[in-house]
């Protein structure tokens, strides 16, 4: 019985001792390469798009980038009846709608991504992951128009209300009172986009958060637990180290959603400046603008030459911003992982 | 065999459309533009259909951008609340403005305790929106409704933060009754504003003026009153207060000096018993568009206008259906 490669032809009984190769088939000479040819276009033409869009949102707010320059990130003044335009506010609202959000949704998603992979009775944890994830499924308009006629009349009777009717005595609350709760307590507001972007992103980091802290090795908390810790010290120490360059990274995939987001926001921050010199504040309660509304407030009925450009440069902007924030997050990812065994 | 088989299908497809296009001999137009006359013009267009067997497709995708679509002609008309301003109409020659129908804009409130009707005088308007008068028991507010018990509530206005041919109507109003508003904030179809909030579209203003005691804003009549938000009469250029309707809207647009080519904004009428804050709504068309496009216009300015009431929008005065009529005979 003499064994016969696989695929051999049957010409090697002459001589049986030379070994016989397989004939090289089509797809084993070439599969491989097609393959990898393939694939290597797929990714590029994610590279493409965004050269591309880039280069198209460079192209139509030439006019706009030629007539202001930098004026156009450093001034406060939109006005389209003159021709002007300078969107500080705008930048400002989108990093500070952003900013609050995360303040809020962090803390909330960790926490229950660590409930859910941790410390929840299997019975509890289907039913709870699912329902996250049906969250993060429902459309923005959604999300805004529920909160317009569910949040905003709560947020203004048992949030906005009571505190504009306090009365501080202590130096230091007033001084909070002046930065952050200034302004008449309309609804539309800082605070309420801030709020509705958590909520929307709270299913984002929760949900990845949640499967990086399931994909720790079980042998690395059986030996946190062998040494005598406790579960909190296994999951301060060994779990959330572990953990923490993918935390990082859920963190930065709901700030992608909360910077970009439009329809929920636009309905609930007030598009409207807040009344200062700069039309910059940081008060909760003063409505104002972030990017990505003014561009849908804008943009069906803008002007033809110098308007649309300028609009278009808000894009360009937008664009911007969201590469250096997730550049941003990659070095702290990079910076953070080093100091972490296995952290990568 | 297969090719056979599809030699026939084709064959049998060509056949259909050839028999189909020589059967019906209807025609398509296409339009798109102004959010404001969408409902009436999808009423003009069903039963203009019934009627001539002509479809016409609109999409209300908002004035500005009706004006680029039949700019770029991807469009046979276009439809804007707002008139063509000369840049524009240098990128479109050959298009002349329509006037189909006029349309009220209102300053809608509320106030607690207060129904419809207060008074309201143009340079007062001016002052809420600026921020000048900020209570509404101000001396200045209070004096012109007497027997009204205005509450000491802080005013909250609100405005459209999109673009929009309503937000044109009401700040070329007050442009032209208020040299403080002129100067600060001046005309357009989105405008600086310094005060209050804005809302999206007729929907959002109007939310945010029933959810805030002490709101004001300005939407479109038909809106207000689906909506049944109580709205102010407003003082005209002969010293009447006028409460907005169907009927004072089309008493001010009689009123109004149209020029020759209907690019006027009919805001702040000289007519007694006109509302002064209405504006046209117009559709756009070239000179030598299809004749099928005629033939609806014809129709829209005569049989069409009857339907203008139902729907909260006031027809054309005579005096300008006749105009229009006239501009609509010089069409190829």
């Amino acid at each position: 019985m003499t064994t016969t490669p696989i695929n051999a032809p049957a010409a090697s009984p002459a001589s049986p001792k030379k070994l016989v190769f397989p004939k090289a088939s089509f797809s084993i000479l070439y599969g491989d390469r097609i393959y990898a040819a393939i694939t290597f276009l797929a990714s590029l033409s994610i590279f493409g798009i965004i050269v591309w869009l880039a280069v198209q949102l460079s192209q139509a707010s030439g006019a706009s980038i030629h007539k202001f320059g930098w004026s156009y990130i450093t001034q406060s003044n939109w006005d389209e009846t003159k021709d002007i335009y300078g969107i500080l506010p705008y930048i400002f609202g989108t990093l500070y709608s952003s900013f609050l959000a995360l303040l809020i949704a962090v803390p909330i998603s960790i926490g229950s991504a660590v409930f859910l992979s941790e410390l929840a009775p299997k019975w509890l944890r289907t039913p709870m992951t699912f329902l996250i994830e049906l969250l993060a499924a429902i459309p923005s308009v959604v999300y805004g128009l529920w909160g317009i006629f569910v949040m905003l009349p709560w947020l203004k009777t048992h949030v906005m209300n009571p505190i504009s009717h306090a009365h501080p005595h202590n130096k230091f609350a007033l001084w909070l009172f002046d930065v952050f709760f200034s302004g008449n307590p309309y609804g539309p507001s800082m605070l309420a986009a801030g709020l509705i972007l958590s909520i929307m992103v709270i299913p984002f980091i929760t949900a990845v958060t949640r499967d990086i802290l399931k994909a720790i090795p079980r042998s690395q908390r059986e030996g946190s637990y062998a040494l005598g810790a406790t579960q909190w010290e296994t999951i301060s120490q060994v779990v959330f180290p572990y953990a923490k360059s993918g935390i990082v990274g859920a963190v930065m995939l709901g700030l992608g959603r909360a910077l970009g987001e439009t329809m929920a926001v636009t309905m609930l921050i007030g598009n409207q400046s807040p009344g200062t010199p700069t039309g910059i504040s940081f008060s909760l309660f003063q409505p104002g603008y972030t990017m990505a509304s003014a561009l849908a407030n804008k943009f069906t009925e803008a002007a033809q030459g110098i308007n649309t450009s300028a609009l278009a440069e808000i894009g360009l902007v937008l664009f911007f911003v969201t590469i250096v924030v997730n550049m941003a997050a990659r070095l702290l990812v990079f910076y953070t992982a080093k100091d972490v065994a296995g952290g990568k | 065999m297969f090719f056979t088989k599809l030699n026939k299908i084709a064959v049998t497809a060509l056949a259909l459309t050839s028999l189909l296009s020589v059967g019906a001999q209807a025609q398509t137009l296409t339009g798109a533009g102004a959010t404001f006359p969408a409902p009436l013009y999808q009423k003009w267009f069903q039963q203009y259909k019934a009627k001539t067997g002509d479809e016409i497709n609109y999409q209300a995708i908002g004035s500005g951008g009706g004006i680029k679509a039949v700019t770029a002609k991807s469009v046979d008309f276009g439809a804007s609340d707002a008139p063509m301003n000369d840049t524009e109409l240098k990128n479109a020659p050959g298009i002349i403005h329509i006037p189909t129908v006029a349309g009220a804009v209102v300053v809608a409130y509320n106030i607690p305790g207060i129904g419809p009707g207060i008074h309201l005088t143009q340079d007062v308007i001016a002052d809420i929106f600026l921020g000048k008068i900020t209570k509404w028991d101000d001396a200045r507010i209070t004096k012109l409704s007497p027997g009204t018990k205005f509450p000491s509530t802080s005013i909250a206005p609100f405005h459209r933060s999109d673009g929009s041919g309503t937000t044109n109507i009401f700040t070329t109003f007050l442009s032209q009754v208020s040299g403080d508003w002129k100067d600060q904030v001046g005309a357009g179809k989105s405008v600086k504003w310094t005060k209050g909030l804005g809302g999206k579209g007729n929907p959002g203003v109007a939310a945010l003026i029933k959810q805030t005691e002490g709101g004001i804003g300005y939407i479109e009549l038909a809106y207000a009153v689906q909506n049944v938000i109580p709205y102010a009469a407003v003082r005209n250029s002969k010293g009447n207060f006028i409460y907005p309707s169907v009927a004072s809207t089309t008493a001010a647009a009689e009123g109004a000096t149209l020029a020759s080519d209907f690019r006027t904004v009919i805001t702040n009428t000289k007519a007694a018993q006109g509302y002064p804050i209405t504006g046209f709504t117009f559709l756009l068309v070239y000179r030598d568009s299809k004749p099928e496009l005629k033939k609806f216009l014809e129709w829209a300015l005569t049989d069409g206008q009857s339907q203008a009431d139902d729907l909260l929008y006031a027809k054309l005065p005579a005096s300008v259906q006749k105009r229009a009529l006239a501009a609509v005979a010089t069409l190829k």
